[in-house]
């Protein structure tokens, strides 16, 4: 079997490419004047600049985490270029037609051609472009619901209060050190606001990508649901091929007021390093998201990029009979290391969390869950269940389970259950003797391991992700 | 049809198979009898191409092709299909899905149309009546949670669906009571044709009530040590496998 798995893992990066557009980029380096130069750029406020002057100064006293089970050659953050942005943006283009055209060839040989989106399931689009956002469609229609949709720039010009009130009132400037260098230099990101019992009109979607070389991308969403409204957050991203690594340091923050419903799925798939692990994305995310009373927020990610993830949606349930959710599938393959899981911090009384780990560990990779579940001493009632389960395909990779338990109080239910795996050559025997490629194979039994997760995301992003699974998995059948 | 010439077959350093010979016509059905570790279900195992299986000698002709140079996947293409003693299970792939991809799989080799989604529901809801299935078993997880003889009756099932020209039940009469292995037996039963052969493996002589053989053979040591028609299964079963072993010499 193993030589087949060698086989299905080599495939290339099937998005690996590099569209040249002329950008206006800084030079590397990241001192003071840089974050002024980013905030001037985009014509912030004072008390925006003094925000991310207060994030730079507390990050140049932090020091780089390294209790990760992961093992890299530390970023040189003075060898990053902090701003870049498309030149054709500097005249923001009203509609499809205006967009340049080589930005929407990148998207054709993504496959998600803007124009079909537009009218495909009602998705609205946010999509960035390195920094900044390129186009933003279906806003009339999400207007006509009150709710806003737009680039995080275009917020603090708009409605500055909302982003004055709630950026970095879930992951402070201070939180740790990426979030730290992110609010120093966020670029931009996407801005979401649900007014008071409004159910938002459709899914909205943001793809990612990073594009310009040596552009570290900081990207910056805030999501605010106000009590009793429900919005549903769709996260995608792939990136071109290249060598150097590139650092993504990307701060997500949620607010679920009473009785409101957020639901933020992720599809990532940036490039993860060549077959010997050169190259790749460094994936340094922060998201975090707050419950408040009978609120509920449920994380869905399918991470099958980047050479190096540390991830940790997490759900601060402050309110009583609130609810967080965390399904996730992690696939690694050659060299890749992901180190991602969850925090759920139960402050609430019977407050809900269900953690629904899949790890997937091919090729030479490690592959880790690391969960918190925390109940606090008021948490009367509150219940955790967390099934962790790890699947091993070949017998070089690695899978690791770090569940990290803190009860306060008696009264609290904590449930954990965890299996490893492998994808057997009884499986495969099976299938192939049943007409069946290896390759089929494989992604068919990863599949049905992920099948708990799948169910979990909205249907388009269901089928992308079995499909970017059969893609990472390629080579990984031993 | 298949043409089997002395094989020999080893796993882990172990020799198995000593130079077996066997001729499988069109429409056929032999029965391969032996003793515990004669190497019947190796055979199975070397036949579908199976990698812990390392063919050391003699050749396997099957329609007009040498079957031991092809995948495993490639061998299921050409026709051969093997009901497993001890189906595997897959969790979360649903039997629906699985079967489809199959079916699709082997169709797409034999330069079939492929079926649409209604075709192969009909056909799998027909096949499931007749291995007495519930349809239930069409959205569960491969194999999952089935009872030993709901395994059993899902291998025919895939059989029906696949419609092989080769058929090798490797002790599927394992663990069947006796109403299980009727259904069983009909279902093979229903498959026979003038074009489509069976090699059936079997402990014991009851299958072939149900399944009646064109031959018997008797498989001890890595070869074929006798062969006759059905009568053969009864004089097994009646004096054992003791009394062949001086033919074995």
């Amino acid at each position: 079997m193993s030589e087949q798995v060698e086989h299905l893992i080599r495939k290339d990066y099937a998005a690996g490419f590099h569209t040249a557009i002329d950008t206006e980029t800084l030079p590397p380096g990241l001192n003071e004047d840089v974050v002024r130069f980013i905030s001037a750029k985009k014509k912030e406020p004072e008390w925006l600049l003094e925000w991310r002057l207060q994030a730079f100064r507390a990050w140049q006293e932090m020091e780089e985490p390294d209790w990760a089970h992961l093992n890299y050659t530390a970023p040189d953050y003075q060898a990053i270029s902090y701003f870049s942005t498309p030149k054709s943006m500097e005249d923001r283009p009203q509609s499809l037609d205006e967009v340049d055209p080589k930005l929407l060839e990148t998207y054709e040989k993504l496959g998600i051609p803007l124009h079909e989106q537009e009218m495909l399931a009602g998705v609205a689009m946010d999509v960035v472009f390195d920094s900044v956002s390129v186009v933003t469609t279906f806003r009339e229609k999400l207007a006509e619901a009150g709710v806003l949709f737009c680039s995080i720039s275009e917020a603090v010009e708009k409605y500055p209060e909302l982003v004055k009130k709630y950026l970095g009132s879930v992951v402070p400037q201070k939180d740790n050190y990426f979030a730290a260098l992110n609010s120093a230099v966020f670029s931009d990101g996407s801005f979401v606001y649900i007014p008071k019992g409004v159910r938002c009109p459709m899914e909205l979607s943001t793809y990612f990508r990073i594009n310009e070389q040596n552009t570290g991308q900081f990207e910056r969403t805030l999501i605010i649901a106000e009590e009793g409204s429900h919005v549903s957050y769709l996260e995608g991203c792939t990136a071109p091929m290249r060598d150097e690594n590139q650092l993504h340091a990307a701060v997500v923050e949620l607010v679920a007021n009473d009785n409101a419903e957020i639901k933020y799925s992720t599809v990532q798939n940036w490039y993860p390093g060549d077959e010997e692990g050169k190259g790749g994305i460094y994936n340094f995310v922060t998201k975090r998201g707050v419950c408040h009373t009978s609120a509920k927020i449920s994380w869905t990610q399918v991470e099958t990029g980047s050479a190096v993830t540390w991830k940790y949606p997490s759900c601060v349930l402050r309110g009583d009979n609130s609810v967080g959710e965390f399904y996730s599938v992690a696939l690694t393959n050659n060299y890749q290391q992901a180190d991602t899981g969850t925090k759920m911090i139960h402050i609430g009384k019977n407050t809900r969390s269900t953690i629904i780990s899949k790890g997937i560990s091919a090729g030479k990779s490690q592959n880790v869950y690391r969960g918190l579940v925390r109940m606090n001493p008021g948490a009367d009632g509150a219940r955790n269940y967390t099934q962790c389960d790890s699947l091993l395909i070949g017998d070089r990779c690695g899978a690791h389970t770090f569940p990290y338990i803190e009860s306060k109080n008696p009264s609290a239910v904590i449930e954990h259950e965890a299996t490893t795996s492998k994808v057997s050559d009884d499986q495969m025997f099976l299938c192939q003797q049943r007409g069946l490629d290896p390759e089929k194979a494989v992604s068919m039994i990863v599949n049905g391991f992920c099948r708990e997760v799948f169910k979990e995301l909205p249907m388009e992003f269901a089928v992308e992700a079995g499909k970017l699974l059969e893609v990472s998995l390629e080579g990984s059948v031993g | 049809m298949l043409t089997i010439d002395k094989l020999c077959a080893r796993v882990e350093e172990k020799e198995i198979l000593k130079g077996l010979n066997l001729t499988v016509k069109p429409g056929e059905v032999h029965a391969i009898m032996g003793p515990n570790g004669a190497g019947k279900s190796t055979l199975g195992s070397v036949l579908a191409g199976r990698e812990a299986f390392e063919v050391t000698g003699g050749s396997v002709t099957f329609n007009q092709q040498n079957l031991l140079e092809l995948d495993v996947e490639a061998r299921a293409h050409l026709g051969l299909f093997l009901a497993f003693q001890y189906p595997v299970e897959i969790p979360g792939v649903s039997n629906m899905e699985f079967l489809k991809a199959s079916v699709d799989a082997v169709r797409k080799a034999q330069d079939k149309s492929e079926l649409s989604s209604v075709e192969f529901m009909k056909m799998a809801r027909e096949a499931s009546k007749q291995v007495k299935l519930d349809q239930a078993f069409l959205k569960r997880g491969v194999n999952e949670g089935f009872s030993g003889g709901e395994k059993k009756r899902n291998e025919i099932l895939q059989m029906m669906l696949l419609e092989p020209s080769l058929c090798i039940l490797d002790e599927t009469d394992s663990g069947l009571d006796i109403d299980a292995l009727q259904t069983v037996a009909d279902g093979v039963n229903a498959m026979r044709d003038t074009e489509r052969s069976f090699i059936v493996v079997t402990h014991y002589q009851r299958l072939l009530d149900y399944i009646v053989p064109d031959y018997v053979h008797v498989l001890a040591d890595g070869k074929i040590v006798k062969s006759g028609d059905k009568s053969l299964a009864k004089e097994l079963e009646a004096k054992g496998y003791g009394w062949l072993e001086g033919e074995v010499a």
